[in-house]
């Protein structure tokens, strides 16, 4: 079910420069990067969007009419009245960094840790803001559109074994 | 000089019996990352019965095996794991490199899929498919045990002969691309 037009004006009234649109019946709000937390954490705890579906990132680099170069969405559900929100917030290149939301949502841990593998994106508070999918030493973050799909030499950077030695 | 033998009595080289020994009973080591695992648990079970070849004994501990069977995408950071695996059995050991995806990375020709196992650890035989039907592996297993059976000896002096280790060069000098700036230091 999207989201109810009372959640979206409670937003409204908190929280400025909040954008609204819709999609297919679905319900989007841009939140900017300073009230992010806060936003979530009120959509948490006074309109009860107790599930957090989903954390992830899109790279916007070459998009078409795209502003921001990244989006960061957060797909929230209230489990007792079925609405379903999805709130961005857009970043860009220097500062990506945004506050954490571990604290509100337990399971936000390896979601947040995967877009900092995968996109950079760096979350503040974060308990343990590691690398989930790649290897420790890897140094580049695949997702972004700027990386070259067959790396840059990474996957071939491993010792050889030959039969004499192994 | 004759000697006459009795009857039952075969006179053979002590290499033909090891290697003889060594290819009728084979015990896989199943690296099985992806689908084509799925086809190789086809050929151990009961219709395609690798027992028939005598290498139905699947082991999941490296240190029990000598046969490694790479079925699936290897990625980055799966190699270290693979190569710790191949370097735990112990000799003689031999590896096949099962589907597209084993052998040359197949159509993952991303970022993070190593392109071949072959690059990093050595591979006696190479099962082309996507994935490759068990009758292929098995065909796979037999061929492997002619190889055995023809360049196997009782000391394992074949492992180090200068043919094999010229093929092995040969696959080492495939173009390996290094970035210096990107490289990412790696010891084990
Ligand atoms: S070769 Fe095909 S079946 Fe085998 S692992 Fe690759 S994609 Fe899967």
């Amino acid at each position: 079910m999207p989201v109810t037009q009372p959640t979206v004006d409670s937003l409204r009234d908190r929280f400025d420069n909040i954008v609204e649109s819709e999609f297919r019946g679905q319900t989007r709000v841009v939140v900017p990067r300073g009230s992010a937390f806060e936003a979530i954490a009120f959509l948490k705890e006074e309109r009860g969007f107790d599930l957090l579906v989903d954390l992830t990132c899109i790279d916007y680099l070459n998009y078409r009419d795209a502003e921001d170069r990244f989006g960061l969405a957060y797909l929230l559900a209230n489990t007792s009245t079925d609405e379903r929100l999805t709130v961005r917030v857009m970043l860009n290149e220097p500062d990506l960094t945004v506050v954490s939301i571990v604290p509100l949502y337990e399971g936000a841990n390896w979601m947040e840790r995967e877009a900092w593998d995968m996109f950079g994106i760096v979350f503040d508070g974060h308990p343990d803001l590691r690398r989930i999918l790649m290897p420790e030493e890897f140094s580049a973050h695949p997702l972004r559109k700027d990386y070259p799909l067959q790396g840059r030499g990474e996957r071939h950077n491993f010792p050889v074994l030959t039969r004499g030695e192994a | 000089m004759a000697i006459e033998l009795p009857e039952n009595v075969v006179v053979s080289k002590l290499d033909a019996l090891g290697s003889w020994c060594r290819k009728n009973s084979l015990w896989p080591m199943p690296f099985a990352t992806a689908c084509c695992g799925i086809e190789l648990m086809a050929t151990g079970a009961s219709r395609h019965d690798l027992a028939r070849f005598g290498a139905e004994v699947f082991r999941f501990s490296p240190r029990q095996c000598d046969l490694m069977i790479v079925a699936g995408r290897v990625v980055m950071k799966m190699l270290p794991v693979l190569q710790r695996i191949w370097q735990q059995m112990h000799e003689p050991k031999w590896c096949i490199s099962m589907g597209a995806c084993a052998s040359t990375g197949g159509v993952f020709d991303t970022y993070s899929v190593v392109q071949g196992i072959d690059r990093f650890v050595p591979v006696d035989m190479y099962v082309p498919g996507c994935p490759p039907r068990p009758e292929q592996l098995i065909q796979a297993i037999i061929d492997l045990q002619d190889k055995i059976q023809r360049e196997g000896t009782i000391d394992g002096s074949e492992f180090s002969s200068v043919t094999r280790q010229q093929r092995k060069r040969a696959l080492m000098e495939l173009p390996i691309i290094h970035q210096p700036s990107q490289t990412v230091s790696r010891t084990n």
